[in-house]
């Protein structure tokens, strides 16, 4: 059984590092000096999708994005690990999106997309951590939702058999398709690069990048449409006005605050025999241990 | 039915107890309550709820809705999203708070899609406060300020709702703190008809397996915490950790990037990823101290850094700093409480 399949990636600041070379002097966050990355547990989404793929030969694995043009960047990465194909939805007035705002649009370009089986996606993105885009998704498609998942088991008979990681144990449901399945950070690595995939695709454009080529790159491009990744704006996929954006956002930022510690007065111990015996004698004399 | 623009709790029940995390909301969303001058509610979905009043009253809840059916156990996404979204459009609550575990983080996102209300997850802080729009100019009284660490937990936002209802937040377990409001406070029951809140079709994703692991780790609980950082270095040299834990009765955390590197299992994450704790010693070895870290144990009563760095940004906020290497310093830990314990 052949499957179309769509997986929702989002290119992040890699946040989980953030050095002193990131901080500005006023201690705010300088954005550009973080590398964009593939959101992380999006990779591990990919991965489920591909052995889907791998199980059911002559099954289709399309990246959907939004974000910034450049998020061609991991649609390519997903081509070279074995996507056949991505969409970025991109547009200014997609901007300053909260989860919801964010979810309606991608569930447009779903229902543009049309004819799919199984969405994955990853359970939350590193920059916001909020995990709630994958079940408003599915609300808005009126489909299920598996979230949490760690291995798809199988898919059969128009259902799909999920085994779920879960703070206090394991679970493993059945969903009939179509639905929606997010998935951990526990769940297996994605496979590396191919390197026949990437000499094939390396020159992958999307429509504002094959803008900048010369003449002659374009039509180089356009006499292979493998090579063309589509970009959908919010007209195209026929989003309300009133629902994207910063305006369709019914949670509003009203303040951003630097993280500020208070100091303590710390006392300063050298790495030597009686300084730590000393500290221990204090702690045990003050209860805080024995 | 009760009045309507009140503060609702959903409980997670499972086993007989309603979830810690459910009690520590109910204890913060009393005070908001308060603060408000509205009831708080509370909404326990499942089966086998009687004598479940008996838990969540202690915590100042003025009415508990209870929908029982056999089906509502265990958990599943649509049936328990369909009970809320219907609940919510009959008493129209101004705020829902839900626990950021894996069910609320399932559950949460899919009712306020279908409401079109605002959800913030995670929350480290709830407050109430006033909002004017800086570009209408409209002003708002008394608005659910829901404050969460952001961006990596580099920054700390407040997000308000200003139009949209419920105000609906997730709030991770360990984060609000449990406290009983009086012992014989009496709420009424509303028991409801759970037909008319979940259709059958809802009952679409069907659980065959269930393993419920009870946690082996309690670090949430712990007096004392030893917590190792990407600076511990290997799987290996968290074994001095656990040696240390275990001689001074205590349990061993990890910092995000240890985790991330493979050193040690999830379940022991500190953070705001992870679980927040306040042990009476929090001694934290090869741990640089990122801030999404240190917001899970800066409240620990007397804190120990050992690092190699003399300017690991935790060392601002230890009581003590040693400066050495872990696999030096930890062993002479141990050796002195050992000598000196008896």
């Amino acid at each position: 059984m052949s499957l179309n399949i769509i997986v929702l990636a989002k290119q992040v600041p890699d946040t989980r590092n953030v050095g002193k070379d990131a901080m500005k002097e006023d201690g705010t966050i300088n954005r550009a000096a973080l590398p964009a990355i593939f959101n992380p547990e999006d990779l591990n989404a990919l991965e489920q999708a591909l052995r889907i793929k791998d199980e059911n030969p002559g099954s289709k694995v399309t990246l959907l994005t939004m974000g910034l043009p450049r998020a061609s960047e991991i649609i390519r990465e997903a081509i070279f690990r074995g996507a056949d194909a991505g969409i970025v939805l991109t547009d200014r007035t997609l901007g300053g999106a909260d989860t919801l705002a964010t979810s309606y649009s991608l569930a447009q370009a779903v229902k543009k997309f049309g004819n799919y089986d199984i969405i994955l996606g990853g359970r939350q993105a590193i920059d916001g951590d909020t995990a709630q885009v994958g079940p408003q998704i599915a609300e808005k498609l009126g489909i299920p939702q598996v979230t949490y998942a760690e291995e798809i088991l199988g898919i059969n008979d128009g259902k799909v058999t999920v085994r779920r990681r879960l703070e206090h144990g394991v679970e493993t449901v059945v969903a009939p398709l179509p639905c929606v399945v997010t998935v951990n950070g526990s769940a297996a690595d994605c496979r590396p690069r191919n390197a026949r995939r990437l000499m094939k695709y390396k020159y992958a454009v999307s429509t504002s990048e094959k803008a900048k080529l010369s003449a002659e790159d374009q039509a180089f491009v356009d006499a292979r449409p493998y090579l063309n990744i589509e970009e959908w704006s919010a007209a195209f996929v026929e989003a309300d006005p009133e629902q994207i954006g910063l305006a369709g956002s019914p949670t509003k930022v009203k303040a951003i605050e630097n993280v500020v510690f208070t100091a303590k007065e710390s006392r300063r111990l050298e790495n030597n025999d009686e300084q730590i015996e000393d500290l221990i004698k204090e702690l045990i004399t003050n209860h805080t241990i024995g | 039915m009760a009045e309507q623009n009140n503060l609702i709790v959903y409980c997670e029940y499972d086993e007989g107890k309603v979830a810690d995390v459910s009690l520590e909301l109910l204890t913060k969303g009393r005070v908001l309550a308060d603060r408000l001058g509205v009831k708080l509610e509370a909404v326990v979905i499942g089966d086998k709820l009687e004598g479940i009043e008996s838990q969540v009253f202690p915590y100042g809840v003025d009415t508990l809705y209870k929908v029982e059916d056999a089906r509502l156990f265990p958990y599943t996404s649509n049936p328990h999203a369909a009970v809320l979204i219907n609940l919510f459009k009959e008493i129209k609550p101004q705020i829902c708070l839900m626990g950021a575990t894996c069910i609320g983080r399932d559950l949460g996102p899919r009712v306020s899609s279908c409401l079109h209300s605002g959800l913030t997850a995670d929350c480290t802080s709830l407050e109430i406060g006033d909002h004017k729009d800086p570009k209408t100019g409209k002003e708002y009284t008394d608005l659910l300020y829901q404050i969460r660490p952001a961006f990596g937990g580099n920054i700390v936002a407040t997000i308000v709702n200003p139009d949209c209802r419920p105000q609906m937040a997730t709030v991770r377990e360990g984060v609000m703190k449990k406290e009983i409001r009086d012992a014989n406070y009496k709420g009424e029951i509303v028991n409801l008809e759970p037909s008319k809140y979940v259709k059958d079709e809802d009952f679409v994703v069907e659980i065959i397996d269930r393993h419920i692991e009870k946690s082996k780790v309690n670090i949430k609980g712990a007096p004392i915490v030893v917590a190792g950082g990407y600076g511990v270095g290997s799987k290996e040299n968290f074994q001095l950790l656990f040696d240390l834990a275990n001689t001074l009765g205590g349990e061993v955390g990890a910092s995000r990037a240890a985790v991330d590197a493979g050193f040690i299992e999830h379940d022991r994450q500190i953070g705001q990823t992870g679980v927040t704790v306040r042990p009476k010693l929090y001694i934290a070895c090869g741990i640089s101290g990122q801030i999404q870290h240190i917001a899970g144990m800066q409240e620990s009563s007397i804190i120990i850094s050992i690092n190699n760095d003399p300017d690991a940004p935790i060392n601002t906020i230890a009581d003590y700093v040693i400066t050495g290497n872990m696999e030096d310093v930890v062993p002479k830990l141990i050796k002195y409480y050992k000598k000196n314990s008896k």
